[in-house]
């Protein structure tokens, strides 16, 4: 089966910078792909370049059979792609209800993707009627995927649901994200290598608006050498 | 919670450290009904203008134009219906207020719609191109208004029913002012009701605190702030035909003039926020009404200085918007 995704030579200037150098990898379907690489390497710049929030100066990307580089972000959206920002952009004057209701493009949010999304977050539930902005961090960045998945999307892209969590939090979002895939095509950014280990099927590896290493999640997992070469890091000291 | 109520409670505490500043108590009712109903004006004339700021971050000083324009094709209507508006009937006072009102939107709204095409479009994210360009586009306007209605003051009586006022007590309350706050309950309601209950408000709201994401969830912002920006320049207008009612003539320089106070409004509540827009327009009133009658030479100063109060205790306004 063709990719969902593919990026080719994809360049991205911001203002005069020029950060991302002709990056090139794709995204099986039904898969769960995790993006890595040290902090700068244009891991944000690539998600918000697939979701049109920068536009690529050179390149192309293929989303669902098509090419999709030139197309508006709302248009990207109504494709089937949902973003998860690095700072979960969630609408902090808005309640939980209320967050999911403007995900929600086609109308009233779904009864079952609601259960769905509350026997992921139950927290969720707890806190329907609360502003979003009272929430915790953990909780911010579960109703940041909630309105991700509110309704069927083919592609989610997600920056670094991990980021400021506590560790027993983590494994709740690991375990979510493992529910996620039964259905769900992701491409998930992350510093946390337990989490990339424990989800991901495929990787890229990016640096300096690069990507310097593409395979099998397991097959880093595996290689300590290689993940201390392009990572700068090994397993036991990051956690 | 509390964070909410408490900008709220500031309202019934200036009417009441007013109290004692003034003579008589029918003196202080009058004033309380004068400033909530200049504050209703203001909140009128200003509300669009902060969501315009808030959704698309966009300083423009044209709205003084469509608070101006509207007025004289509000105007227009009225004076055009002198006999309907003479009448001692408030049906007939009606059948001229309510044409006159439609006109004053209706021009407000295709001139907001016409600046936020060629004027306001081209100059998206510079700060300093929007001020140099709206500013121009309200000097235009209030230009073509000299030539279009001549550049004399325009007498505007009221309305026969809305003449005169009410005694409760020893307080004379102008029926006028009556009817002002009225309006700007309704208007505030209507409001609240679109932004808390539609989802076009959800939206609204949410792109006032992240444009961005708004788009990633598969909305064109562009159309909502095009329909933000034309119904708030309605609301100028509606304001507009008001203000001059209330004034009982209108120039070509009135929407200039409301500007500064509109400004201090939006700021004071927190730019983007409706109900921060409604409570500093009340505040606003009431202060300017005390003290233009306790020592009308602090009138102005006394708005900047409440401006500046505020800004103390919450420096992005009574009511920020989280960005
Ligand atoms: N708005 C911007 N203006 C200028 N440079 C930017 C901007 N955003 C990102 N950059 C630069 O682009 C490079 C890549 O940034 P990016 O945010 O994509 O990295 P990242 O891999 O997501 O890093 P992190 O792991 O810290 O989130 C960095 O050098 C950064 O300084
Ligand atoms: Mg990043």
């Amino acid at each position: 089966m063709a990719d969902l995704l593919e990026l080719r030579g994809v360049n991205t200037h911001i203002g005069q910078y020029h950060i991302l150098h002709g990056v090139d990898f794709a995204v099986a379907r039904n898969s769960l792909t995790m993006l890595l690489g040290r902090n700068g390497a244009g891991k944000t710049t690539c998600l918000r370049t697939i979701m049109g929030l920068w536009r690529a100066s050179a390149g192309t990307i293929r989303f669902d059979g098509s090419e999709v580089q030139t197309l508006e972000t709302p248009a990207l959206a109504r494709r089937g792609i949902a973003y998860v920002p690095e700072n979960m952009g969630i609408f902090a004057g808005l309640t939980v209800r209320e967050n999911l209701i403007v995900a929600a493009r086609e109308g009233e949010p779904d009864d079952r993707r609601l259960d769905r999304i509350f026997m992921l977050f139950p927290a969720m539930k707890k806190f329907w009627h609360g502003l979003a902005g009272n929430l915790s961090g953990g909780q911010k960045q579960m109703l940041a995927i909630s309105r991700a998945i509110v309704e069927p999307r083919k592609l989610l892209l997600v920056d670094e649901p991990t980021k400021g969590l506590a560790p027993a939090i983590i494994q709740a979002m690991i375990d979510a994200f493992q529910e996620l895939k039964r259905d769900t095509t992701l491409l998930v950014v992350e510093q946390n290598f337990h989490f990339a280990r424990s989800l991901g099927d495929a990787v890229a590896v990016m640096d300096s608006g690069r990507i310097v290493h593409r395979g099998r999640m397991a097959d880093l997992a595996a290689d300590e050498t290689l993940q201390q070469r392009l990572l700068g890091l090994s397993l036991d000291t990051h956690q | 919670m509390n964070r909410k109520w408490l900008p709220l409670v500031l309202i019934p505490a200036i009417a009441l450290a007013a109290l004692p500043l003034v003579p008589s108590l029918p003196t202080w009712v009058t004033l309380t009904v004068a400033g909530l109903a200049m504050g209703m004006m203001i909140f009128i004339m200003a509300s669009g203008l902060t969501l315009v700021f808030g959704l698309m971050d966009v300083m423009n000083f044209a709205h003084g134009a469509f608070i101006s324009v509207g007025a004289y094709a509000g105007a227009s209507v009225l004076l055009a219906m002198k006999p309907a508006m003479q009448a001692q009937s408030l049906s007939a006072n009606l059948s001229a207020i309510v044409p006159g009102v439609i006109a004053a939107m209706a021009l407000a709204a295709a001139l907001g719609w016409f600046f936020e095409r060629v004027v306001v479009r081209p100059v998206y994210g510079d700060h300093l191109k929007q001020i140099l360009v709206t500013t121009g586009g309200l000097i235009v306007c209030e230009q073509l208004i000299h030539v279009v209605w001549g550049p004399d003051l325009i007498p505007l009586p009221r309305p026969a029913t809305f003449t005169g006022s009410y005694l409760i007590g020893d307080a004379a309350i102008e029926r006028y002012r009556m009817l002002a706050v009225v309006v700007g309950l309704v208007v505030f309601g209507a409001m609240w009701l679109v932004l808390n209950r539609t989802k076009l408000g959800l939206l609204i709201r949410a792109g006032v605190e992240n444009i961005e994401m708004v788009e990633s969830l598969g909305y064109r912002i562009r159309r909502l702030f095009v329909a933000v920006f034309v119904a708030g320049s309605a609301l100028a207008g509606l304001g507009g035909v008001m203000w001059a009612m209330y004034q009982e003539s209108l120039t070509a320089g009135m929407g200039m003039q409301v500007m500064v106070v509109i400004f201090i409004v939006i700021i004071i509540g927190g730019l983007g926020s409706v109900g921060g827009c409604f409570v500093g327009a009340l505040l606003v009133g009431l202060m300017a009404n005390y003290i233009g009658y306790v020592a009308p030479k602090l009138a102005l100063g006394s708005n900047i200085l409440l401006m500046v109060l505020i800004l103390l205790w919450r420096p992005r306004g009574l009511y920020p918007v989280g960005k």
